[in-house]
């Protein structure tokens, strides 16, 4: 005869059991890509390649950054990143002066072309990045300016 | 329970486009409301994309990418009647997962 607590108990120690297996599916995918904290609080390119375990960039042809010259509403602006090469590992996106640089983390898997459009808010003009962590550890870039007439951050 | 995702994706030879569009707030936590008092963030920290059922994209987010976000992306060898699914986690651990065919 079992009681409620026991119960409780054991059903308590197989979910963590499974936890540490990650038995899970939503834990596991977790665990698999944790989010990088460290990545997204990066002030300056050098702090951010430290957090995520790379070298210096290079800047590249091989890598295109798409956005508006101008962006009118710097709450929503329009960029795109790119890159023909084989073997990308993630591609970022940063805004060189936004509070944060690191806008966007993309992991590239087999099946995804890296090519990747998205939004992010700037709070002033300033460089964007699109940069392109490739398998080999090689770590490229390309820079574009972006105009902002109206700040998207504060106000 | 957030707003349902809109998702389109079309296939045209070996490649499919995906475009998603997420609603979300999207707060940056730089903002202040009209008492002084600073707005906490809230915002989409991971993306998930699925192609029948397999993860073939994962991304973090920052606060930084703008409101109701828009994504895209290309798929390699995904064809017409395919399942996409995406799925989000934002800071406040709320999460919201979608499915699309691709057409």
């Amino acid at each position: 005869m079992q009681t409620r607590r026991e119960m409780l108990s054991r059903s308590a120690q197989v979910a963590g059991m499974l936890a540490a297996l990650g038995m899970f599916p939503g834990m596991a995918t977790a665990q698999t890509a944790p989010y990088n904290t460290a990545a997204f609080d990066a002030k300056t390119m050098a702090e951010l390649m430290k957090s995520l375990g790379a070298g210096a960039p290079v800047e590249s042809k091989d890598v295109t950054i798409t956005g508006p010259d101008i962006a009118e509403n710097g709450a929503v602006v329009p960029v795109g990143a790119s890159t023909a090469l084989p073997g990308v590992k993630r591609m970022l996106l940063l805004v060189e002066k936004n509070p944060a640089m690191l806008s966007a983390l993309f992991d590239v898997g087999d099946a995804v072309e890296a090519n990747f459009s998205t939004r992010v808010k700037m709070g002033q003009s300033s460089n964007v990045f699109a940069v392109a962590m490739m398998n080999d550890g090689k770590v490229l870039y390309a820079a574009k300016e972006v105009k902002v007439t109206l700040g998207g951050c504060g106000g | 329970m957030a707003d349902p995702m809109r998702i389109r994706a079309q296939a045209a030879g070996d490649k499919t486009t995906v475009r998603v569009l997420m609603a979300h707030e999207m707060e940056t936590g730089q903002r202040k409301d009209a008492a002084g008092k600073t707005i906490p963030a809230w915002f989409i920290q991971e993306v998930t994309a699925q192609l029948n059922g397999k993860t073939v994209l994962t991304a973090q987010w920052g606060p930084s990418v703008a409101k109701n976000p828009f994504l895209q992306f290309n798929l390699k060898g995904a064809k017409a009647g395919d399942k996409i699914g995406i799925s989000w986690v934002d800071n406040k651990g709320d999460k919201r997962s979608d499915e699309a065919t691709v057409s």
